[in-house]
């Protein structure tokens, strides 16, 4: 396509421990367009923050190795790139947001001064200059000006997690990775996190990948959706594929697994059994010892079937329903 | 009938460098048994101090509890002792809340020892059998927490607060930090438990979903104060307090139809510490006027429904005439 920006194609990410090795992320394929607000969404373990760490090359060395695949940003394979123009993409063309906003700030430096590093690491202006951007960034994530020279502590959660976008934004990246960005705070706050994300995606024309656990803030906040399972993608498509017409039994599995408010019954319908242990993976599809629907064919590696335009499905019992493999 | 567990007018201020904190400010319930109550709030409400408050793990600075019709204010140690196996309670982080040296089974197993009067065998028989209600494997028993996974944790915080069968346990969190698959199996859990033993529970949390699941009655609490208070059907159905409506609009919906409109706070929670007498929403809501300087007192809007709010009838005027 020509207007993707990013493209994933088989990557594959394991981390080595002591005593085994961690199957994190096992050849999954993903594009975003530009403009495009994709949802990574998962349980814990899934491998969605490894896949946001192994497109900024910041997986921790030495255990974690991108063992095969491309990450192709644009016209560059991201994983060729010697560690200096690494570092010009790095905050500059792609920037990350972390769940933790009381972790992601340096303690001991001023938030202004914080904002204007980002935005000195990467242009060549002089410190005021730079100090001006950041006041700017700084109103636009809805903060005043004379809180500049504050501290990170003197900052609520919300706060900081708006200090921690505005220096994510600081260079106008074109594709931001925000990993679980409201998790850590209140819904009300979160609420108002999402609503400024939202229009300064718009107002800067940024791609996101919003990688989450929530449903509901995929459903208000993204366009397309990628469900992940034990390092795989195993569903893919619009928020309308994935909300009105969920497919992977995994994917059900999440929507029932969750308490609804507009219902009578007293019982939820967990999944039953737990995520598969990354170290020693089964084979076949990893979804088939919970999967309610297994059958003797899913005991092989299940293809990818796309049951409509642009929603792919990775079970093999999706053909059935007159899904064609791709 | 008396009901299991009465708190009256319930205080607690800690004091700090810049004024005294109300923590909980003046908090009045009745649980019966074999009920839910669920209290939620969001960080710095007070709901945990509530909690803990209720059971004595931190003292209490007004107000009285009553246990099965007994003044419990202020115990006697012994006495106390003797109250904690009727009053458990399970806690948020199922990470830090186990000693990570203790196998499985000798963490569950305290309690029994605590208590006495039980020999080895019995304990251990007892242990067993109370891993198999919470579903966990016998062949864990000599497991340590770090090779569990979250929720299998928190089924041991639950085994632990068993033990003594208690009447009443104060489930603070209990499910925050799990996924919403294993979230589910637990909440699952806990709602057996209670129709099996008739257990009272006080679940305090921030997730409205959750709490509508398993409640019978809701408050909702706002720096340190009970803002509205209903069986939990009769809330959803009609919310009245402009905290509580701000709170469930808030909740991001798994579906992407019937878009709700988003009713978006501006500005954050304001400081505990020291408040002024009026309404402690007021610098957030958007209809605050004149009148909401003066304190606030739970008034019924409906057949056990109770709102804090002054202008709770004319803002559901205001609203009812803006749809139309």
């Amino acid at each position: 396509m020509a207007d993707t920006l990013l493209d994933i194609r088989n990557l594959a990410v394991q981390y080595q421990t002591d005593d085994a090795t961690i199957y994190a992320v096992n050849n999954i394929n993903l594009a975003i367009r530009q403009g495009e607000t994709i949802g990574i969404v998962g349980e814990t373990g899934a491998g969605k923050t490894t896949i946001a760490k192994s497109i900024m090359r910041i997986l921790p060395n030495p255990q974690g190795k991108i063992v095969s695949g491309e990450i192709r940003f644009k016209d560059q394979n991201l994983l060729d790139l010697p560690e200096k123009e690494m570092q010009k993409v790095r905050g500059n063309q792609i920037a990350m947001i972390f769940q933790d906003p009381m972790t992601a700030l340096n303690p001991i430096e001023t938030v202004g001064y914080q904002i204007a590093e980002a935005i000195r690491r990467h242009n060549k202006i002089t410190q005021a200059e730079a100090d001006r951007r950041a006041c700017d960034m700084l109103e636009t994530v809805g903060i005043p000006m004379d809180r500049f020279g504050e501290y990170p502590h003197q900052f609520s959660g919300g706060m900081k997690q708006r200090v921690v976008i505005a220096m994510a934004l600081a260079c106008n990246p074109e594709l931001l990775l925000a990993d679980e960005p409201t998790t850590a705070l209140d819904v009300t706050i979160q609420a108002q996190v999402l609503d400024m994300m939202r229009s300064l995606k718009e107002k800067f024309k940024t791609s996101v990948m919003l990688i989450t656990h929530d449903l509901g803030v995929v459903a208000e906040f993204c366009e397309t959706v990628a469900v992940t399972y034990s390092g795989e993608i195993v569903e893919r498509g619009t928020v309308e594929h994935i909300f009105d017409n969920p497919q992977h039994p995994y994917t059900l599995g999440l929507f029932g697994s969750l308490p609804k408010l507009d219902t009578k019954d007293r019982r939820l319908k967990p999944i039953k059994g737990m995520m598969p242990d990354p170290t020693n993976l089964p084979i076949g599809c990893r979804f088939r010892d919970r999967c309610p629907d297994a059958i003797e064919a899913c005991a092989a590696a299940p293809p990818d079937v796309e049951t409509e335009p642009g929603h792919i499905v990775k079970c093999v019992r999706a053909k059935e329903k007159g899904g064609a493999a791709v | 009938m008396t009901p299991l567990l009465e708190v009256r007018d319930l205080k607690k201020y800690f004091k700090s460098r810049a004024g005294l904190l109300h923590a909980v400010d003046g908090v009045s319930f009745t649980l019966e048994k074999g009920k839910t109550l669920g209290v939620v709030g969001e960080s710095g409400c007070g709901k945990t101090t509530l909690g803990r408050t209720v059971l004595h793990l931190i003292e209490p600075t007004d107000g009285q509890i009553f246990f099965e019709g007994k003044d419990i204010t202020r115990p006697k140690k012994r006495e106390l002792r003797k109250l904690r196996e009727q009053m458990q309670i399970i806690f948020q982080d199922p990470f830090s809340s186990l000693d990570p040296r203790m196998t499985v089974s000798e963490a569950i197993m305290e309690p029994l020892i605590l208590k006495g009067g039980m020999s080895r065998a019995a304990m251990h028989a007892e242990v067993r059998q109370l891993m198999d209600t919470v579903g966990l494997a016998t062949r864990l028993e000599n497991s340590y927490p770090h090779e569990l996974d979250g929720g299998r944790r928190q089924r041991i915080g639950i085994a632990r607060a068993l033990a003594l069968k208690p009447k009443f346990i104060v489930c603070d969190e209990p499910v925050s930090a799990l996924d919403v698959s294993i979230q589910a199996q637990v909440i699952n859990l806990m709602l057996d438990l209670q129709e099996e033993r008739g257990l009272a529970y006080m679940f305090v949390t921030h997730d409205l979903s959750v709490v509508k699941y398993i409640s019978n009655d809701i408050m909702v609490m706002y720096l340190g104060q009970v803002v509205e208070k209903a069986p939990a059907d009769e809330l959803f159905a009609n919310l009245r307090h402009p905290y509580s409506k701000a709170l469930l609009s808030a909740i991001p919906i798994p579906s992407i139809h019937n878009r709700k409109e988003r009713i978006l706070l501006t500005g954050e929670i304001t400081s505990p510490i020291n408040p002024k007498p009026g309404c402690r929403f007021m610098t957030r809501c958007r209809y605050a006027r004149e009148e909401c300087n003066k304190p606030q007192k739970l008034e019924e809007c409906a057949p056990g429904h109770f709102v804090s709010c002054c202008c709770y009838k004319e803002i559901n005027d205001l609203e009812e005439v803006n749809k139309a």
